[in-house]
């Protein structure tokens, strides 16, 4: 028995577009039934790489390899025609969001079909049953039904597995997956990893493409770390994972919030400047409450359905100085009810107290007054500055209470504020716009910060940031509580954040608290069926425990 | 949700813009100089024209254009390119008064709407929903009908002709912008709804009322020619853009330049405004 | 994420026609409504007789006799309310009263009227729509002449007006090379200009947002993704692109209907052709205020009906919308 070649060979491969080289001297190589996983954050050239692997890098690219082998199959100078071939019989490709990879205005069966069609001879209605037959495959249930609907009338997990029964009609040698279930819910994405790590006992190569080295951990078989359009580190899984050689994987191990415990710096920017845990305040049991949520229930009415409870019956209490951690997939309540805490949104019914007094139900006019003392960052900084505001207008308006845009006013509160936050304060005249994701929501929280507050109220806040960035702003958290005696409602889908952040947390799911408690006590042993469940799935990595 | 920020893809703005920013900029030029030339010709026609836009040479009339007559005459021996400067005046007057009228109500209509609450809202929408339902021409020349020709009624139904696009427009901005993550912001710090109507609300939405008005120009001008070449604007003496080409339309069979030129003029004015306005736009957004 | 719930499938599809198809009759009266209350108020808030103003303005020196018949005629002794009520009822009935300058029944002279500038106008939308698509895929598909293509069409078609084109592909078409006829008449050499006319400025403003929304679909990741499914590009601008860019210009084809109904007023008037148009244009002339009445009547109708057809097309086009 002659060993089958590898399903890619990769030497040297280099993509450029105009000048700019985005992918250099990039080598790997993937035997059948193997994971290889890429893993590097926004623009480390990795979904270019994956792209000019089935030649689609793109308009105005060039790409260059020594070797490109596909089974066995030099392909390195194929012409578009010969690509077509290829595609879709020899490789399959799995792309980000479906809904979007999906074509919206057409049935779902239709988009798996076409890939039966091109490569295959077979006769409408024997297309038919093998696209029925794959739709079963990948896990959806009532396939007849199924292929009939449009990809918006499926939900995220179940367009992700209609992309992937396209992907792999053909039975593929190579699958490349391209963040295949970064825009999913935990759960969901849990079981999409585990159906494509299936994939793999059938032969094929898989080729799976991250940011997040976590979410890899389970499936892959080998690594592959990208920093700058190159590999800095490649190695099976479990010694990049558990003995990372180079500085940057180590620095992306770090940043994982997963299994660190409280307080614990997870960038190597952040130089404890004290012995941080110790310096914190002891919780005492007489510990006041500074934000109490008592029975907050809140509907909203859609056009000819019946209304949505979209929060009910939830309750909490934030301590001074405490962060209380709310967990929840998309849909959970989780925005709701901080809209609700942050007084944009009277509940139906239940009450919300701040600092011990009504904060619900009582005129903004009399509400406006004690706003200074609560305050709030969002997924997205950008969205929630004026675009016609600098940088130091921004801040001054936040400091004399809207009074002055002008920011020679407060010179030295804002040098103050900037140096708080890590900013440096040459960007005062500079337009939010300018700015990277990083800094845009450290310039939030120092906005926040400006009438000092004595709550924060954060809804995902580093969602949208890459690990690295997002450990930076993390430690900036923990920093300001500690110095501040800040209290935070900290709100995440994100289960190893949470972990990392809070005292207290709570569990929501479909607008209810499902558990709450101690974080420590609820993450090691979970009461609820709901929480084991999102702790099972929640991505890890064995390294922390 | 967790979404990485999209890596550079080949298509990208940011990596075409370097490219063309050079090639992009030379219809910017040309469109500032077209209006500018307009704008001095409506200032100072006496300084750009040669001859007296009035005076009348029948020895001289069906020239060509030629060296004596950069665009030739007109059926009175009247010299068309001093008549296009001189026409200037009057054209841009009636095309800014207009865009002035018609963006005054839309502004108007506009802000009620998107304020007022959900009553006054669906009251402009019907409002609005009428005078759509008369597109164009129709409703200046029912309005016209009622008020009896002139130059002053041109104005108004250009400008009424014009308002609903508008309206829509502004009303729309205002609502993105009342709903908007900023002024969510702007409330958690603090801020009272008439600070926020004025200092977030109001100058963002008014931002855009620049590039309407730019484009509104060059469009006001288009419309308020066509109601003169119909022969409902200016009275045929004045040397103005549509009364011209109203008039030349009699002798399109012997004398193609007294359509073609004054109809140019107008043509490069609302290109002009129009490549002007997207510039606006884009730096805008940038 | 919105998935259609099961009870929206089972509400009967007959139910929600019918709303929409009432919600469409209730506007498109409403808008008929106003327009006729508009100008019922309109003439009477000129200073002067509205009598006079009936018959053609303060110019037209009506005699005392026709003016006494037009006081008769239009009730005008009675109360305002009265007056305003009768002539609504008359709208409502159908009679839309008698033109002064023509001497007949507006609706008779409505009759003979709109099939001509009906075939104008529908033809205009077909060639624009043929344009606007062939314009759309051919600018995407020559990169940098179609963006520059692309860019140049939406300034013709925003600073081109009927007016001046009709005049220049007349001196070209008719008075230089003598191909076709400067004055319009219903035969296929006589419509060319016309409808070259109408259609040029609009094929330029709907091939701008067809080819935006196609270059869109062109570069999504559902194209990407046939592409490495093996389909070629003719492949993803049949089964994918095309489609999508066809669904604004669906959406937009009321309007686009609107405006073609303001420019064949300039376009009739031209060309000599009888029309719809025209006759406003010599209606407003002489102040024939039945007759404007009568035509701004029919094109808000048309208008309203219109809209309502281009609704129903976007939503059988289009499957994510619910089909009425």
């Amino acid at each position: 028995m002659t060993p089958s070649p590898p399903v890619l060979r990769v030497k040297n491969l280099s993509v450029s577009f105009d000048a700019t080289e985005v992918v250099s001297q990039v080598s790997f190589t993937i035997e059948p039934g193997e994971c290889l996983a890429l893993v590097g954050e926004s623009g480390s050239g990795k979904s270019v790489s994956a792209r000019s692997l089935i030649g689609l890098a793109g308009t105005g690219s060039r790409v260059h390899a020594e070797t490109l082998e596909l089974a066995g199959r030099d392909v390195k100078d194929l012409s578009q025609r010969s690509w077509r071939k290829l595609r879709g019989k020899q490789v399959g490709f799995i792309l980000q969001d479906a809904l979007t990879s999906l074509d919206p205005l057409r049935k779902i069966g239709k988009e798996i079909d076409d890939a039966l069609r091109l490569h295959t001879r077979l006769s409408p209605g024997a297309r038919a049953a093998k696209v029925i037959d794959l739709l079963t495959s990948v896990g959806l249930d009532d396939p007849v039904r199924r292929a009939g609907q449009l990809s918006g009338e499926l939900s995220g997990g179940m367009r992700q597995r209609a992309l992937i029964a396209s992907a792999i009609a053909l039975d593929p040698a190579l699958v490349i997956a391209d963040e295949p279930t970064t825009a999913l819910d935990a759960t969901i994405a849990a079981q999409v990893m585990e159906l494509l790590a299936g994939l793999r006992a059938t032969g094929s190569g898989m080729l799976l493409i991250s940011h997040d080295l976590a979410a890899v951990a389970k499936v892959a078989d080998s690594i592959a770390v990208m920093q700058g359009g190159r590999i800095v580190e490649t190695g099976p899984a479990e010694q990049i994972l558990g003995n990372p050689q180079h500085p940057y994987t180590r620095a992306l191990l770090a940043a994982v919030p997963a299994g660190k415990p409280r307080f614990t710096p997870l960038s190597p920017a952040t130089q404890p400047a004290e012995p941080m845990v110790s310096a914190r305040p002891t919780v005492s049991a007489a510990a006041e409450p500074v934000l109490r949520a008592r029975s907050l229930s809140r509907s909203f009415q859609i056009p000819g359905a019946a209304g949505f409870h979209a929060v009910q019956n939830v309750d909490f209490t934030l301590f001074e100085g405490e962060t209380l951690g709310m967990v929840g997939e998309s849909g959970s309540g989780k925005t709701t009810t901080a809209r609700m805490a942050l007084g944009l949104l009277e509940p139906d019914s239940g009450s919300v107290e701040l600092f011990g007094e009504p904060w619900s139900q009582v005129p903004e006019a009399q509400r406006r007054t004690r706003r200074p003392g609560l305050g709030a960052i969002y997924q997205d900084p950008l969205s929630s500055f004026d675009p016609r505001m600098s940088v130091g207008a921004l801040l001054a308006d936040a400091l004399s209470l809207g009074a002055t845009r002008n920011p020679r006013q407060h010179r030295e509160r804002i040098t103050e504020l900037l140096g708080l936050v890590g900013l440096e304060t040459g960007l005062i005249s500079r337009n939010p716009a300018t700015l990277s994701g990083g800094q845009r929501q450290r310039l939030a929280i120092a906005r926040a910060l400006a009438p000092q507050p004595r709550v924060l109220i954060c809804d995902e806040p580093v969602s949208a940031l890459d690990v690295s960035i997002q450990a930076q702003v993390l430690d900036l958290l923990d920093d300001l509580q500690q110095r501040l005696g800040l209290s935070y409602l900290f709100i995440t889908h994100d289960l190893s954040v949470v972990r990392h952040m809070s005292d207290e947390v709570l569990v929501m799911r479909g607008g209810q608290v499902v558990e709450s408690g101690r974080t420590e006590s609820v993450f090691t042993d979970p009461q609820h069926s709901y929480t084991r469940l999102l702790l099972a799935a929640a991505p890890g990595i064995a390294a922390g425990h | 949700m967790s979404a990485p920020k999209p890596e550079l893809s080949p298509g990208d703005p940011v990596l075409v813009r370097h490219r063309t920013q050079i090639t992009a900029r030379l219809p910017l030029f040309l469109a500032a100089a077209v209006l500018a030339f307009f704008i001095l010709a409506a200032c100072f026609p006496t300084l750009l024209a040669p001859y007296d836009p009035l005076a009348i040479n029948p020895t001289d009339a069906f020239s060509g254009p030629g060296t004596a007559h950069l665009l030739g005459t007109d059926e009175s021996g009247r010299d068309i390119y001093s008549r296009i400067i001189h026409g200037a005046r009057p054209s841009l007057l009636i095309g800014a008064a207009a865009t002035a009228i018609g963006l005054g109500l839309a502004l108007l209509l506009g802000t009620i709407a998107g304020f007022g609450g959900r009553w006054l809202d669906f009251g402009v929408g019907r409002i609005l929903e009428v005078l759509f339902a008369l597109p164009g021409l129709l409703l200046a020349l029912v309005f016209i009908a009622l008020a009896g020709p002139g130059v002053g009624t041109t104005v108004v139904a250009v400008g009424l002709t014009t308002a609903p696009g508008y309206a829509r427009m502004i009303r729309a901005q205002i609502i993105a912008l009342r709903t908007s993550a900023m002024v969510e912001a702007a409330t958690v710090l603090g801020r009272s709804r008439t600070k926020i109507l004025f200092t977030h609300i109001l100058p963002n939405a008014l931002a855009p009322i620049a590039v309407l008005g730019t484009l509104g120009l060059g469009q006001a001008v288009v419309w308020a020619a066509s109601l003169s070449f119909l022969g409902l604007g200016a009275p045929p003496p004045t040397p103005e853009w549509g009364a011209m080409l109203s008039a030349g339309r009699t002798y399109l069979a012997i004398g193609w330049w007294m359509t073609f030129f004054p109809g140019l003029a107008i043509v490069l004015v609302a290109a002009a405004s129009t490549v002007l306005s997207r510039a606006l736009k884009t730096g805008g957004e940038r | 994420m919105t998935i259609a719930s099961d009870t929206d499938r089972r509400r009967p599809r007959i139910w929600g026609a019918a709303r929409w198809l009432l919600g469409k009759l209730v506007g498109g009266i409403f808008v008929l409504w106003a327009v006729a209350t508009a100008i019922f108020f309109g003439i009477r808030m000129i200073p002067g007789d509205p009598a006079e103003a009936i018959m053609g303005g303060p110019g037209s020196q009506a005699s005392a006799e026709a003016l006494a018949q037009a006081r008769a005629d239009y009730g005008l002794d009675e109360p305002l309310v009265i007056q305003y009520l009768t002539s609504l009822w008359r709208l409502a009935t159908g009679d839309l009263g008698t033109s002064y300058s023509l001497k007949s029944p507006v609706s008779e002279v409505l009759g003979e009227l709109v099939p001509a500038t009906l075939v104008l106008a529908v033809l205009a939308l077909l060639v624009a729509w043929a344009l606007a698509l062939g314009l759309a895929v051919a600018s995407t598909r020559s990169g940098k002449l179609g963006m520059a293509l692309g860019s140049g069409l939406e300034i013709v078609s925003a600073a081109v007006p009927h007016f001046w084109l009709a005049s220049v592909l007349i001196m070209f078409f008719a008075t230089a090379l003598g191909w076709l006829p400067p004055v319009s008449t219903n035969s296929p050499a006589g419509l060319v200009l016309p409808v070259a006319t109408l259609a040029l400025p609009l094929a330029g403003f709907l091939g701008q947002v067809m080819r935006d929304t196609f270059d869109e679909a062109h570069r999504s990741s559902f194209a990407l993704s046939a592409r490495a499914r093996g389909e070629s590009e003719t492949g993803v601008l049949l089964r994918h692109s095309l489609r999508h860019a066809a669904l604004p210009g669906i959406a937009l084809s009321g309007w686009a209907f609107g405006s073609l109904l303001s420019g064949a007023v300039v376009v009739e008037s031209i060309f000599a052709r009888p029309g719809l148009g025209r006759s406003l244009l010599s209606a407003v002339t002489a102040r024939d205020i039945p007759l404007v009445t009568g035509v701004a009547l029919l094109s808000a109708g048309a208008y309203v009906l219109i809209m309502a057809l281009s609704d129903l097309a976007e939503r059988l086009a289009d499957p994510r919308m619910v089909a009425p």
